[in-house]
């Protein structure tokens, strides 16, 4: 079902408060990711907020959706998707990265309820994704109806990982349609773009040529995210990735595109101009004159 | 006097892998959680019979042992109890960074079968002969490493896996050994076996795997020119049994332990952690110093490493001249 204006609007407004989230939770950091998690705002903002079959309050629960993240580094996108979905208490976000916090710099299952797996080395997430919805469709017969997916989210420059690869042939083998893999195509790597670093074109070719059904989106227009998803789960034949295009430091025009910021943390003088954009942002959503 | 559940006239040879995949379709019929997967490898690491009898539970993943344990990784998060098996030097050689984060972190059930572990391979050379697995599995936590000394114990210790919820590491060996262990032989995960005791204690033999069997002989030997020599089996190299290798240091006052694998981070210096900590004595090392393999029969090799009765019995000697 298609979304309705108002739906698209409460989304914009939320993944502008995750947005803002993010700058002060990497403030308080002081180290961390910047352009992957804004970047990919809109998508996990589409996922917590109208995508999954979650309960925060249970987030152990049989027959969730599982939201496998391969790309660890962008967890603090997660966390405020998390943490406005009311897994945990807002204010905890600040403690992002910190000694006994359960916000690791990279996630781990075990340190907050609600992470399905440990991740940062890249090229692992397809593989444990795959994993899960193996195990899921052993037991397929027992789960309630509706079954579980499994959601995984990765980065494009992770797919120079062999592992990867790996993965992407093994699930198309196995045609894993309850899995659904989201590539953040931003074209940006640490030491560059992609396509200088080591070329992924044709992408789209690739996985189709892995027994992948392959979308591509403009992965920050609501209306074609989830759209995809549902297109995605329509699909019984064979696992989908939804190559997302997105803009790395989505949001913040100053940084958008720009590979430097794959690793840094803004200032608490950079975010405070960037919060301030982004209320402003958020002022034209409300108001109906957003993007 | 040897263990009464031992029984070193055995004239039986079986391999240790030929127990493991025994162990496995016992543990497949006990638990449905129980999957497994192969790089390639189903019938020379033993779990072709799982495969035949569980065929849904069965995955065949190719050569990619990165991905082997990666979706082993998955299906354990999801709540299953994944056997992965490939030879060692492949897993948990190749692919060591996804087990350390997505098995131990994690700190999900994948169980790492090393087949084809140390140098009794044989002729398939060094690249082929795992010498360091011992040492890179148990440096990471909430791993258990558990090295089977005969077929029985490999059976017994692959069923004793199955119930755990932790990460394994099973190291297994290509070549048939005589199998010394018996039904009545106790199996617990991080308990030491003495598998031959004597009233006084001169010496104290540690032994893992193919070692366990020539410690034997060469203690037989050794008592008829009167040493007495204590042999244990420390068939999980972690959780370490702190207790019976205190014991035996207090007792014996000389330490050598025996291993196909390398010296450096082995069981040897599993033992020598709890010795120097606890209760330091002389020490000698019987296992390989710092190479790699090569071609050659298993006996070649082993005689050639200075893997043997005879390596035993020097470093015995040489133990006891520094007892003092």
């Amino acid at each position: 079902m298609a979304l309705s204006d108002e739906q698209v609007k409460n989304l914009e407004l939320q993944a502008t408060a995750v947005r803002q989230s993010i700058l002060e939770m990497l403030v308080a950091a002081g180290s961390g990711h910047t352009a992957g998690p804004l970047g990919m705002a809109d998508i996990f903002t589409a996922l917590y907020f109208h995508v999954l079959h979650h309960d925060p309050k249970n987030p152990t629960w049989e027959n969730r959706d599982r939201l496998i993240l391969s790309n660890g580094h962008i967890v603090p996108v997660r966390y405020a998707a998390m943490a406005h979905a009311g897994y945990f208490p807002v204010e905890e976000l600040l403690t992002l990265r910190k000694f006994k916090s359960r916000l690791q710099g990279h996630p781990e299952r075990h340190a907050l309820p609600g992470l399905e797996n440990t991740s940062g080395p890249l090229g692992s997430g397809i593989s444990q994704a795959s994993g899960v919805a193996l195990g899921l469709r052993l037991d397929e017969s027992k789960l309630a109806f509706p079954k579980p997916h499994v959601y995984c989210c990765i980065s494009d420059g992770e797919l120079n990982e062999g592992n990867s690869w790996e993965a992407i042939m093994f699930a198309g083998k196995n045609r894993l349609a309850n899995l659904t893999v989201i590539t953040d195509r931003n074209n940006i790597q640490i030491d560059g773009m992609t396509e200088d670093v080591m070329p992924l074109e044709p992408l789209a070719d690739k996985w189709k040529a892995f027994n992948w059904h392959v979308i591509e989106i403009d992965g920050h227009n609501f209306t074609e995210i989830i759209n995809s998803i549902n297109q995605a789960k329509a699909i019984t034949e064979k696992p989908t990735v939804i190559i997302a295009h997105t803009i790395p430091g989505k949001g913040i025009p100053e940084i958008e595109f720009d590979y430097k910021w794959h690793g840094v943390p803004p200032t608490r003088e950079q975010a405070d101009v960037w919060l301030k954009q982004l209320r402003t942002l958020q002022g034209k959503i409300e108001s109906g004159h957003g993007e | 006097m040897i263990n009464e559940t031992f029984n070193l006239k055995s004239t039986d040879q079986k391999a240790t892998r030929d127990g493991f995949g025994l162990g496995l379709v016992a543990a497949g019929k006990n638990d449905e959680r129980i999957v497994v997967l192969s790089a390639d490898l189903k019938e020379s690491t033993r779990v072709e019979a799982f495969a035949k009898e569980f065929p849904q539970r069965f995955f065949e993943i190719g050569v990619a042992e990165q991905n082997l344990a990666t979706v082993a990784a998955g299906l354990a998060t999801y709540g299953k109890i994944p056997f992965i098996t490939s030879y060692a030097t492949f897993s948990p050689g190749r692919n060591w960074e996804q087990i350390r984060t997505t098995a131990c972190i994690n700190d999900v059930p994948v169980k790492v079968i090393g087949c084809h572990a140390g140098l009794t391979v044989g002729p398939d050379g060094a690249t082929h002969q795992a010498l360091e697995d011992i040492a890179i599995m148990r440096v990471l936590p909430n791993m258990t490493v558990i090295v089977p000394c005969d077929s029985n114990e490999a059976y017994k210790a692959t069923l004793a896996l199955a119930q755990t919820n932790k990460p394994a590491y099973l190291r297994l060996g290509r070549e048939k050994t005589a199998v010394i262990t018996t039904d009545a032989t106790p199996f617990e995960i991080g308990k030491a076996i003495i598998a031959m005791d004597t009233d006084t204690h001169d010496v104290g033999i540690i032994a893992c795997g193919s070692g366990v069997y020539l410690a034997l002989l060469a203690a037989q030997e050794l008592g008829s020119e009167g040493i007495n020599a204590t042999v244990i089996n420390l068939h999980t190299i972690k959780p370490i049994d702190r207790e019976a290798i205190i014991a035996i240091a207090k007792s014996a006052g000389a330490i050598v332990t025996v291993e196909e694998h390398q010296i450096a981070g082995g069981m040897g210096s599993a033992v020598a952690e709890v010795i120097v900590e606890e209760h330091p004595v002389p020490m000698e090392f019987v296992g390989v110093r710092d190479s790699f393999g090569q071609s050659g029969t298993p006996s070649e090799l082993m005689n050639f490493y200075n893997i043997n009765v005879a390596a035993i019995k020097i470093a015995v000697q040489d133990v006891l001249k520094r007892k003092g």
